[in-house]
């Protein structure tokens, strides 16, 4: 085997040229081959309730009431908490025509009490407890609550602007009149002339359960959903 | 709404709550719960089998008979169960159904038992569940198709009469089994180009010895024999061929097609060949049309059917081919440099050239190898025994692959494009259900003026017409009435939306409370002659208010209809929007009748005049633009 040297690195070229070829047909794996295991980490997180009698003592409910209430919590999730997606979706089905996504976003954080980014059946149940059989002052604190978005105790224009148009992002597209893009802002004004008493651009708690308390219609209005179970 | 979620209806009314202080309006008042019963238990019996489940759970699908009160024709009174003689199989998938929102579809069960199961209890196959629908739809496609077999069958044996000379010999050429005729011809023809094949083959064999002690071919020792059976088979081509070119429905397609190319490619070698004489020039020419006979053979897969499905198959895996010819080029040319390159250094090799090795490496690749071109040096051998080792694997290894591969694609390919067809029509149809849920709403909304009406005066016999909707969708309805109250706007749906916009813009439109002759006509001289011919079956100011109202109705059939043009939609809502308060709550009996007592406007020309004649009652048989419309729509 004569070979000079020029002939001998062709060879060795056309060598490695071929492994690589062998490479890519697939039938020759170099190097470490990177076995990308599906790993499923799905941590089933399966949450169980407090008793039913504790449940029953907490809340306004009846023993019933909670077992018809747990049966349709537990048929949406199984596992015995809500994410804040599985929360989006159910409450978006009431709302075909429009975008519910922002308004569960607030409804979400309302009912998650302890901020852990999921809603067990107990905190599922307080606040629902409070909404359907609370006092007037209970349910109305539970607004200010879900209107103050930062949780710093005081509403003011930008949150209250956020939540109503989360409000009018629910009704879509097709409304009569037209939906014009300062509506939701028009709105805002109106409801701050009503609530900021000492206009002093944001809204304590004492000042809405004040005008709140003045006004028969929110009154009445909170009267509705009483006999909802 | 789907199944669980109306149990989580409680929660998005209390909800509703966070609305109220932003509200301006006072809120409307909330649906009562009149029979407010606790939640039960209810036994359903099927066939003996007990299933229990809760009444809630039945009533999450009130458009199906175990959720609306149909089922209380099945109740039996003594036993205090509900009744049912069908299959306990598959109501315990329907029974699933309702308990979990998913509709499976079990494997062991026939397809058309199930359909009618489910049609049985007013289910939509549509909403099986992504796990089981494409099984469902396999197997129902193959049960259309072998109905669908059954039938031609059927019909082959039956004689149509009606047929031309012309279809009669094409239905002859295409399905030789449909007379004897055809079989005979079918026969005849598979004979000649048999004869014609062999006559091409034996024409070559050395035939014995001429005086001269040199050996003929058979085809120059007895030419005049070959050229006269050569002669005949071509002319029995030929006129098959113009026959067929005759009875052919689609001239141009028929040419273009594969078997008509191969019928003119074996025939022409013959005239071309009677046109050119012996010239000595265009011999060598003369000799490669003989070859072109050798294509008298693909004629036989007319006759037979698996050739045709091979042709196919390979047709439709040309890129598994392709890319394995692509491979082996590529081993070929490494190899073949690789061996050129190791055996330049030895004498006499026979590596002349890397194009000359391409012939070694072929043949060792293919484990054929010959020995006419064998390398000498040991760089060479080395080289050459991988070589002849990576040939193995790169020949053996794709060709099973590649035949799982097209199998396994060719059904794919099949099932997939049927898919996609099937998903668009499917993705349709479940907005179709969608906007369904979302105009029921605006329906009841409707409704709901007259139905608070009646609630105020109380009058007990109306109560039944208020009680049509279920619990759950009066209180869903009041949950987005109450968020039209908060946001003070109104939900409309889309035909509305955009007419309001066009208004807007155009600001001509005239609001009239009640249909006049002069907006009808205002309207359709903006139209295009269609929605003309439409609005000549409107009322006109010269109809009695009942014929107004069956009119009314008639332009409700069309938004429920809902599959109708826009502009016949926009056009009646229009209506509907200029007379709320006279149109009744319509059940599903009394829009039939309606549909028949509609006036009909006689001597309607095409074209649509807009000034419509004065309409005195005529028979119903005159309206044919509408009528198939109407039929449509009571087909509901």
């Amino acid at each position: 085997m004569n070979l000079e040297g020029l002939e001998m690195i062709v060879v060795l070229f056309i060598i490695v040229a071929f492994v690589k070829a062998l490479e890519q047909l697939g039938l020759l794996e170099v190097g470490n081959g990177d076995k990308i295991e599906d790993e499923l980490e799905m941590t089933m997180v399966c949450h169980r309730p407090e008793g039913l009698e504790q449940l029953e003592a907490q809340t306004n409910f009846s023993k019933r009431e909670l077992q018809v209430l747990y049966r349709g919590f537990k048929n949406e999730c199984p596992s015995g908490v809500v994410n804040e997606e599985t929360f989006k979706q159910i409450y978006s089905q009431f709302f075909p025509h429009g975008d519910a996504s922002m308004y569960a976003h607030y409804l979400f954080n309302a009912f998650d009490t302890t901020q852990t980014g999921s809603v067990k059946f107990e905190d599922f149940v307080t606040a629902l407890s409070i909404l359907l059989r609370g006092t007037v002052h209970e349910k109305l604190r539970w607004t200010f609550n879900l209107y103050d978005i930062n949780k710093d105790g005081y509403i003011n224009k930008e949150e209250m602007i956020d939540i109503v148009k989360a409000i009018y992002d629910m009704m879509g597209k097709y409304t009569y009149p037209v939906l014009k893009d300062d509506t939701p802002r028009q709105h805002v004004d109106v409801f701050f002339q009503k609530m900021d008493k000492n206009k002093d651009g944001v809204v304590t708690l004492d000042e809405f359960l004040e005008s709140c308390q003045e006004d028969d219609n929110i009154m009445r209005s909170l009267q509705l959903f009483e006999n909802v179970m | 709404m789907a199944a669980g979620v109306a149990a989580w209806l409680p929660f998005a009314r209390a909800a509703a709550i966070g609305w109220m202080p932003v509200a301006n309006c006072p809120m409307p008042l909330a649906p009562a719960d009149k029979n407010k019963r606790q939640d039960e238990l209810i036994i359903l019996n099927v066939s003996g089998r007990r299933f229990q489940t809760w009444r809630t759970t039945l009533e999450r699908y009130p458009d199906t008979l175990l959720g609306s009160t149909e089922k209380e024709f099945f109740f039996n009174e003594d036993t205090k169960e509900y009744f049912f003689d069908r299959d306990p199989e598959v109501f315990r998938c329907v029974l699933n159904f309702y308990r979990t929102g998913k509709l499976h579809y079990p494997r062991y069960e026939c397809i058309s038992a199930y359909d009618d199961e489910l049609a049985f209890y007013g289910i939509l196959p549509e909403i099986i569940g992504d796990c089981c629908y494409e099984e469902y739809k396999d197997r129902k496609r193959e049960n259309a198709e072998r109905l669908m077999d059954d039938n031609d069958s059927e019909n082959n044996q039956e004689s149509l009469p009606s047929l031309s000379f012309r279809q009669t010999m094409w239905r002859a050429f295409e399905n030789p089994h449909t007379s004897t005729l055809a079989l005979v011809f079918y026969y005849v023809t598979g004979f000649f180009i048999a004869v014609s094949v062999i006559t091409n083959v034996v024409e070559t064999v050395p035939c014995g010895t001429v005086p001269g002690n040199k050996e003929l071919p058979c085809g120059e020792r007895y030419a005049v024999a070959f050229f006269c059976l050569d002669t005949a088979c071509v002319m029995i081509f030929t006129v098959e061929y113009l026959l067929r070119l005759f009875a052919a429905p689609s001239r141009y397609r028929f040419i273009r097609s594969v078997m008509s190319i191969i019928d003119v490619v074996a025939i022409m070698p013959y005239y071309i060949g009677l046109v050119m004489t012996d010239n000595e020039d265009v011999s060598g020419a003369f000799v490669t049309l003989r070859v072109f006979r050798v294509f008298r053979i693909f004629k036989f897969s007319r006759h037979s059917q698996g050739l045709r499905i091979l042709g196919y198959t390979l047709k439709s895996c040309a890129s598994e081919l392709g890319f394995l010819l692509f491979s082996l080029t590529m081993a070929i040319i490494i190899f073949a440099t690789v061996m050129f390159y190791a055996e330049k250094g030895s004498s006499a090799s026979k590596f002349t050239s890397i194009p000359a090795s391409f012939w070694y490496t072929i043949v060792t690749m293919t484990t054929l190898g010959y020995g006419d071109m064998v390398p000498k040096t040991i760089a060479g051998k080395i080289f050459g025994s991988i070589c002849s080792l990576s040939g193995v694997l790169v020949i053996a290894l794709p060709v099973p692959v590649i035949v799982s591969n097209f199998s396994r694609i060719y059904h794919q390919n099949q099932r997939a494009d049927k898919r996609r067809a099937q998903k668009k029509a499917r993705l349709a149809r479940i907005r179709v259900a969608k906007t369904g849920s979302s105009n029921a709403y605006l329906h009841s909304k409707r409704n709901g003026l007259l139905n608070e009406a009646l609630e105020m005066t109380g009058s007990p016999e109306d109560e039944h017409m208020t009680k049509t909707t279920s619990l759950i969708e009066s209180q869903h309805h009041h949950l987005l009435h109450c968020l039209e109250k908060t946001t003070n706007h109104e939900f409309i749906d889309e035909q509305m939306f955009e007419q309001n916009c066009m208004e807007s813009s155009m600001q001509n439109y005239p609001s009239t409370r009640s249909p006049s002759l002069s907006s009808h006509q205002g309207l359709t001289t903006s139209c295009c002659s269609r929605r003309s011919k439409k609005t000549t079956h409107l009322p006109n100011s010269n109809l009695p208010a009942t014929r107004l109202r069956s009119m009314q109705e008639l332009s409700t059939i069309h938004i429920q209809g809902s599959e109708q043009p826009s502009l016949t939609t926009s056009r009646s809502s229009l209506n509907l929007k200029a007379d709320d308060g006279l149109r009744p709550n319509c059940k599903g009996s009394q829009i039939t009748t309606a549909i028949i007592s509609i006036p009909t406007p006689p001597a309607l020309t095409p074209e649509g005049e807009s000034r419509p004649p004065p309409c005195s009652p005529g028979p119903t048989t005159n309206i044919p633009p509408i009528g198939s419309n109407i039929v449509k729509v009571s087909a509901l």
